[in-house]
């Protein structure tokens, strides 16, 4: 039995009637943790673009003002990120990834987000679209901040956060299932928070 | 050596929490008695755990502020957004039992046979090893000579005040206040810079180590400036604690 | 959030390798940088803890826990010196 730390308990907060919202293994914070990998980018809105690729080709890209005249949504979503913890009904606002691959010849079965920073992670086509995902540049009202993801971060809230890449550039459509960066580290393949997905093999 | 033997050291054991020493506002000196502890060398960390009743569990590094041959102890200041901090600085009761490991680093130690003159130089809380250090100085009646240079927000924040005061065995302390100075300061205001390390710091032709320790932040900017006033790198030793705390 | 430097995985360096690794020298395999584990650049907050060179950036050590076992991936690094060789 290993030791207990009289009267700790973190930073969480058990949520009573909201337990049914929580994934398996999941701790409710109330701050907005800064998890990162690297360095933060700060690439200019002047030099900002969003590309959707396919086989080192261009389908379609939009610049920053482009992508700001684009339909936009707000949306209000919980989130779960692998290290435990989940925040319910934040709000963002963003342009439905549905509205950029119906602006593009498309076809593959599967995406590689990639980011500015050389992040990446990999998807399948389906759920990145039917309403699942946008590239989304406010959050809480206000534009993205930096060290959030900002200007611009991929939102898929029905997978663990660390699919939801940060300084998102574009989507690169695939035909195979390849691992993204943490994916290629031992994450899984899919990260299904309702089926504690977090690692390959579970 | 060694692979068996650190392994055996570093283990998780409990130990408990043999006296409580709040040395400013929102820092705390947590004395305590681990059941195998093998010593520990001026400088290092050791990691501590804490362990909710559900099986949550948060793991932080502190610095030790003992010195070697002393009763183990670490200082911990508080952070308004922590999780850990305020659970040792303000629940913590002696008595209480602490999960810890260590000691932990090879890097940044100072062992009393290097005989060259000291260059400290600590932000907020990155005083506490540089303490561990000169502590350890004092007590193996090294005669290498020291200058500490501390930086803080304001004269309450300092850390071990009275102690840093009372040392005058070749150690040079100042304080440099950043936020707000007490009337009548004479030392030095605002934050640490090349400037102030060219007047304060030992020069580079003495051949000096130092130690910088602090936010990281505080530690680029220091450490640059050390190296721009002819420290080698090298010589330059670095430990980066995580933000806020610092000045 | 600022990165830390190798000291912050002090602990994390002994569990994986069973040795105090602060003070070993390694080589950046992209820039060949060389220095102790110590000064490289640390981001300890994200889904694994990842250490950079502090010359180009690049990444030179990722540590992930999975399932309970820390596995580590050196592939950045052109070369770790052994342990307690400083």
């Amino acid at each position: 039995m290993s030791h207990i730390s009289r009267g700790f308990r973190g930073r969480r907060r058990v949520p009573d009637a909201e337990a049914g919202r929580l994934p398996p293994g999941q701790y409710l914070t109330e701050g907005f943790p800064v998890l990162s990998a690297g360095p933060t980018p700060h690439t200019p809105l002047a030099n900002w673009t969003f590309s959707i690729t396919r086989s080192g080709a261009t389908k379609g890209s939009w610049s920053w003002p482009e992508f700001q005249a684009l339909p936009a949504e707000n949306v209000t979503v919980d989130i779960h990120c692998v290290t435990r913890w989940s925040k319910f009904d934040t709000g963002w606002r963003g342009v439905s990834v549905d509205t950029l691959l119906d602006r593009v010849e498309h076809d593959g079965r599967y995406v590689m987000a990639f980011c500015d920073g050389g992040y990446t992670t990999n998807l399948p086509l389906d759920d990145v679209t039917g309403g699942k995902a946008w590239v989304a540049f406010d959050y809480d009202g206000q534009a993205l901040a930096p060290e959030h993801g900002g200007p611009a971060r991929l939102l898929v809230p029905h997978l663990y956060f660390w699919k939801s890449a940060k300084w998102v550039r574009g989507l690169d459509l695939r035909d195979t299932d390849q691992p993204g960066f943490w994916e290629t580290y031992g994450y899984h393949m899919y990260g299904d928070p309702w089926r504690e997905q977090r690692y390959a093999g579970d | 050596m060694a692979g068996t033997a650190l392994r055996g050291r570093l283990t998780w054991q409990v130990a408990t929490v043999a006296a409580l020493t709040r040395e400013t506002a929102s820092v705390c000196t947590i004395g305590l008695e681990p059941p195998d502890w093998a010593g520990h060398r001026a400088g290092q960390h050791l990691d501590v755990r804490l362990t909710a009743e559900d099986g949550y569990r948060a793991e932080r590094s502190y610095s030790i502020a003992s010195a070697p041959g002393e009763r183990l102890a670490i200082t911990v200041e508080r952070l308004d957004d922590g999780e850990v901090s305020p659970y040792l600085t303000e629940d913590l009761e002696v008595g209480d039992k602490l999960e810890l490991r260590g000691p932990i680093g090879g890097y940044f130690v100072w062992e009393p046979g290097d005989h060259s003159p000291l260059t400290l130089l600590a932000g907020g809380s990155g005083v506490v090893p540089l303490r561990s250090i000169l502590r350890y100085r004092l007590r193996t009646g090294s005669a290498v000579p020291a200058r500490l240079l501390y930086s803080a927000r304001t004269l309450p924040d300092v850390i071990y005040h009275d102690e840093l005061g009372q040392h005058h065995d070749g150690v040079q302390v100042s304080y440099t206040l950043t936020r707000s100075q007490p009337p009548g300061w004479t030392g030095h205001t605002g934050r640490i810079n090349a400037d102030l390390l060219a007047d304060v710091a030992w020069p580079a032709a003495a051949n000096p180590v130092a130690y910088v320790c602090g936010p990281t932040s505080f530690v680029e900017t220091a450490a640059a400036a050390l190296v721009g006033l002819g420290y080698p790198p090298e010589r330059v030793k670095t430990e980066r604690f995580g933000a806020t705390g610092g000045p | 959030m600022e990165p830390l430097d190798g000291n912050a995985i002090g602990g994390l360096l002994i569990d994986v390798f069973g040795a105090e690794m602060t003070g070993v020298i390694g080589t950046c395999g992209y820039c060949g940088d060389t220095g102790p584990v110590a000064e490289l650049v640390v981001y300890r907050q994200a889904p694994g803890t990842v250490a950079r060179c502090r010359a180009c950036g690049n990444i030179v050590m990722v540590f992930v826990k999975v399932r309970g076992t820390t596995c580590v991936d050196l592939m950045g690094m052109a070369s770790l010196g052994q342990p307690g060789a400083a």
